[in-house]
């Protein structure tokens, strides 16, 4: 006997947005966008009153002057994309890692030394995690050649690898990283691999030799730097409260001029006082010279003088959107723009990137400290509390899975319901532990904040994909994420 | 598809992943008038029923089917149009399977009939 199924539908979960005159949805399951047409959008009218049946929908179209055919059809694309669901709400499950995930990127702490003392540091600053007593000041040789050995072995698989120079002030230990490059260089080329490196520094003790060798290596570089003087000087000062603004622009200015090989870029962290994003973009930008400039608010305890307050992030905000229109005005034009953290939303938006965790921390990174500690990301290097094991005895796989379950957007409540978890999956774990006492908490001080940038940064996205949508193809190969 | 346009590698994932359905093959598909969806061809008539007993399990015999072989009978004799080898019931012989009321096991009180 034949039986007519009659289905109850009700909408999917997604985020619907505007750009460039279009309709979009950010179906969040998935990560997917899609450009919808009109009928899309008056289903999804019909259906925000609550649930309704085939056929109702169908006279919906109907109404609309779409044939039986074009109708049942574009329901049947809104049910397989998801955008309509029929039969009982529940969650998506969520994909664990694998649990074999080949390392892709070790940074390695040269040295837990700095010739700075920035109030914020998350390393020195009052909000540390680090318990460097009575551990090695500077990485020697032979940690630094195991832990290139670790990588090329953890990453087994991959045909490129990369090495992140990280410290206290990395090039206190310039020494060890030209032998570093030279040994993972060589050992990369006898397994036929590719490797490359970056670093991040203060700036403060580049020299026309250092500049010459990161170029001729191809060393990607990132400095420090929280712009003009008057708002540099503010927390990036030596020891004796002196600002560094003056020692390290002429620096600045010689690695713009003399490194030719990766583009420089600027990082800027974001505190009470400097929030001045556009005039700190300005400044970088077109006044030193740095090809792309990113801003993060700093990590910290909300008591602490040079946090920011939720009014000081609400104006960062307006000024990241100000910013971001900037970019999209370039980016129709054919133009780069150097706002880095747009860039890396549209990178991630291209992709359509779902994460588990927030970040690649203690899964395709790890960081490792002077003594040869393994560390989740360089943020925890020298913690105790938070070691993934040693270099000379490989990862403790269960305090492993300890950081990545905690950490996963499974475990995070608040975020179920988030339109914005397949990029931000709860956020940074230091940050989370600096302000709730477990990396697995999500960072719920940030909620808002994220859901209106994701939200502009997908306008951005969409009004490309209508307008200049070769604009986009360059983000077919960033990060490796394809 | 035509209604929602997919702009980033993960929409063309599902885009792809929906053509691979509209471009299965499905069971007595109909080629003549191709629609987005292959939907099965419906023919009239005893095809439709597919009941077991026409056929032989994996042995060769009738008695792993999962419906017993003598119910068949019944698949000609109520439900289908279609004159069979079956006896007539509304005319001729209407009392034919009185004596059977669970084929699987009365079928032998069903009477002869001879026409």
């Amino acid at each position: 006997m034949l039986a007519t199924e009659t289905r109850t539908y009700r909408l999917g979960e997604f985020h619907k947005f505007e750009g460039g005159g279009r309709q979009f949805l950010y179906l969040v399951p998935a990560g997917a966008i899609f450009e919808v047409d009109e009928g899309v959008a008056a289903v999804i009218g019909a259906l925000s009153a609550g649930e309704a049946q085939f056929d109702d929908l169908l006279a919906t179209l109907s109404d609309r002057g779409y044939a039986f055919d074009d109708a049942s059809e574009l329901l049947r694309e809104m049910l397989f994309s998801r955008a309509i669901v029929t039969g009982e709400p529940a969650p998506e499950p969520v994909e664990s890692a694998p649990a074999k995930f080949p390392l892709q990127s070790l940074v390695m702490n040269l040295t837990n030394q700095c010739n700075l003392a920035c109030t914020y540091c998350y390393e020195f600053g009052e909000d540390k995690v680090a318990t460097p007593e009575g551990k090695p000041k500077f990485m020697d040789i032979e940690t630094a050649k195991a832990s290139v050995d670790f990588l090329l072995k953890e990453s087994e698989g991959r045909k490129s690898i990369h090495i992140t120079f990280f410290g206290g002030e990395t090039l206190m230990n310039f020494p060890l990283l030209k032998e570093v490059v030279a040994y993972a260089s060589d050992k990369a080329a006898s397994q036929d691999r590719f490797i490359d490196f970056s670093l991040t520094t203060n700036a403060t003790l580049l020299t026309p030799t250092i500049i010459q060798f990161l170029s001729d290596n191809s060393i990607g570089v990132t400095v420090s730097m929280d712009g003009p003087p008057e708002l540099h000087d503010k927390l990036r000062v030596f020891a004796n409260g002196r600002g560094s603004y003056d020692i390290i622009e002429p620096r600045v200015k010689a690695l713009i001029q003399g490194h030719r090989t990766r583009p420089i870029t600027a990082r800027v962290t974001l505190t009470n006082g400097v929030t001045d994003v556009i005039r700190i973009y300005r400044h970088l930008k077109n006044e030193l010279g740095f090809a792309e400039v990113g801003f993060a608010p700093v990590t910290t305890s909300p008591d602490r003088l040079y946090a920011i307050n939720e009014k000081g992030m609400g104006g960062v905000l307006e000024q990241f959107k100000l910013l971001a229109d900037e970019y999209l005005e370039h980016a129709l034009r054919g133009e780069l723009h150097g706002f880095s953290n747009v860039s890396e939303t549209l990178g991630e938006l291209y992709q359509g990137v779902n994460k588990s965790h927030p970040c690649g921390a203690a899964l395709g990174l790890l960081g490792v400290g002077p003594s040869g500690d393994i560390a989740p990301c360089h943020r925890f290097v020298d913690s105790d509390t938070h070691s993934l094991g040693n270099i000379s005895t490989g990862v403790d796989r269960e305090k492993q899975k300890d950081f990545l379950d905690r950490g996963h957007i499974g475990a995070k409540y608040d975020c179920h319901s988030c339109f914005a978890r397949p990029l931000c999956a709860g956020g940074c774990h230091h940050e989370a532990f600096v302000r709730y006492g477990d990396t697995g908490h999500a960072n719920l001080h940030f909620c808002d904040w994220i859901r209106e940038w994701t939200d502009t940064c997908l306008r951005i996205f969409g009004t490309i994909s209508a307008q200049n949508p070769g604009f986009l193809e360059q983000f077919a190969h960033r990060k490796g994420l394809d | 598809m035509k209604h929602l346009r997919a702009i980033n590698k993960k929409a063309r994932r599902v885009d792809n992943y929906v053509a691979s359905l509209a471009e299965d093959v499905v069971g007595l598909q109909n080629n003549q008038n191709p629609t987005p969806q292959q939907r099965p061809h419906v023919p009239m008539g005893c095809a439709l029923a597919f009941s077991p007993g026409w056929e032989v399990d994996s042995a060769g015999g009738t008695a792993g089917l999962c419906q017993p072989v003598e119910r068949d009978i019944y698949d000609c004799y109520v439900t289908c149009f279609w004159p069979s080898q079956v006896p007539d019931h509304l005319n001729n012989y209407p009392d034919w399977a009185s004596k059977c009321a669970a084929a699987t096991k009365d079928w032998r009180n069903l009477d002869l009939v001879f026409p």
